[in-house]
């Protein structure tokens, strides 16, 4: 438990240490949320009623697209050099690397998701009329379901010719409840008509769900050569 | 078992062909959708084929994971195909269906929608199969049929919050039926099920072939062109041993 903890914290410091220092992924899916922002806002010109309608789903679909720019970048780093074939023969858990990786994304997104959502809410002149600090568990708890999946996939897909379109074609079919989940939770809360609370547990489901199933068959797919 | 298939083929075709006799001249009318209503026949079993074989497909899954047998990948990737195959059949004749009898092509609706999600997620697990190099498709293919199967009830569930409009299961979901009409479904569900065996058990044959041939192709590069290893005799080249398997048809 203790080496877990210990390489998990020591490969996510590593992530991060190298993520400040270039910044790559974070400018580029910054970005490329802007523009997402931007084009969608020429696409539907709303007025603030409609804007409180659609923007659930806008916002997540901007994270979602953003996400996998970020997704795509996580493992392309340990592929130089051999690095996962040193980790594979090494003794240490290959949950760690898994844990580790997934914290990184989590982090990576949700500065994502603080610098853009005042943006959101500036474009398309949002206020929430429902309980507004209900959309920090929307926010947690989505995001995780993004990157839990997405991490996992992503490995998946390093053995794959053309594995940066591979990722996509995993990961949206199997976050399809996921991303309904938060697109709703955020539109109620949003529109303040009803109670997110269902949607806010099957996000909970969704995430206790998949991060067993990803940690149960991690050591698979690293091992799988 | 070489010859059985050609039997089992005449046999399913003569079934289908009274299944279908049944479906559209036997089988009574239906009071208020009339000839339409006929599509039944033909969607609900395909509907129970299809989940039948994506069953299979996460057993053998399952199994693969475990014990690493190369029958239930290929059992995997055979019923994940042709689960596929009849999958499309029932969303393109759902929609036929709903057009003159709910005035729409789609809505939403919770069964309408697992049945979409579901088609999804398995053209994915062919698309990783297809664009995976070989050695190790077949675990992140078992790693990925799980990952659909418990996305599945969470999708339900996710449609489950809205209204549904599917009519509700006639069989086990409190509906009456005529049981003449249950009596051709039942025959229909028998037809499509050893129809969709029948193609499975052919494809997975061929998968087998293909299987051997490129372990040959590979063996044959490895020990050079004239498929003769420098130090052992000539009657050890696998080559000189296959041609002895049996084919599919």
């Amino acid at each position: 438990m203790n080496s877990l903890r210990s390489i998990t914290l020591a490969t996510l410091t590593k992530d991060i240490r190298l993520e400040w220092r270039s910044r790559d992924a974070l400018n580029s899916m910054l970005f490329f949320s802007l523009l997402v922002v931007v084009i969608f806002s020429f696409s539907f010109d709303p007025n603030a009623e409609e804007s409180r309608e659609i923007a659930g789903g806008l916002i997540w679909v901007a994270f979602l697209f953003a996400a996998v720019v970020a997704l795509n970048q996580t493992w392309a780093r340990e592929l130089r050099n051999q690095v996962l074939d040193a980790y594979r023969v090494s003794p240490a858990p290959a949950n760690a690397l898994f844990i580790a990786k997934a914290l990184g994304n989590f982090i990576l997104v949700s500065v994502l998701e603080a610098v853009m959502a005042p943006l959101f809410m500036i474009f398309y002149n949002l206020r929430a009329v429902g309980p507004a600090w209900q959309l920090i568990p929307v926010a947690i708890l989505g995001t995780w379901a993004l990157v839990v999946n997405g991490t996992f996939f992503a490995a998946m897909s390093l053995r794959t010719r053309s594995r940066e379109i591979m990722l996509p074609l995993l990961l949206f079919p199997i976050s399809i409840p996921a991303v309904q989940s938060m697109v709703e939770a955020t539109r109620i809360i949003l529109s303040g008509d009803g109670s997110a609370r269902f949607w806010i547990v099957l996000l909970l489901t969704y995430d206790v769900v998949f991060t067993t199933a990803c940690l149960a068959l991690f050591e698979t797919i690293l091992q799988a050569e | 078992m070489k010859r059985a298939l050609p039997i089992l083929a005449v046999l399913t075709a003569l079934l289908l062909a009274y299944a279908f006799y049944e479906a559209i001249w036997v089988a009574p009318m239906e009071r208020t959708m009339g000839d339409v209503q006929r599509i039944f026949y033909y969607h609900v079993p395909s509907a129970w084929t299809a989940f039948l074989l994506f069953s299979v497909n996460l057993v053998a899954s399952v199994v693969y994971l475990f014990w690493r047998s190369a029958k239930a990948d290929a059992l995997a990737l055979v019923s994940a195909e042709v689960g596929v195959v009849f999958c499309t059949v029932v969303l393109v004749t759902g929609p036929i269906w709903a057009r003159p009898v709910w005035g729409i092509w789609w809505t939403w609706d919770i069964r309408l929608t697992t049945t979409l999600v579901l088609w999804l997620i398995y053209v994915s697990y062919l698309v990783l199969r297809r664009f995976s190099d070989s050695s190790q498709t077949p675990k992140l293919a078992a790693v990925l049929a799980i990952f659909g199967a418990l996305d599945v009830p969470l999708v339900y569930f996710s449609i489950w919050f809205f209204r549904t409009q599917h009519p509700q299961p006639v069989i086990g979901g409190g509906g009456s039926i005529d049981p003449r009409m249950l009596h051709v479904l039942l025959i229909n569900w028998l037809a499509f099920s050893c129809f969709a065996f029948l193609i499975g058990w052919w494809r997975y044959q061929l998968e087998m072939l293909q299987r051997d041939v490129d372990e040959a192709q590979a063996m044959q590069a490895l020990l050079g062109h004239d498929g003769l290893p420098a130090t052992s005799a000539p009657a050890r080249s696998p080559l000189n041993q296959s041609p002895s398997r049996p084919g599919p048809a």
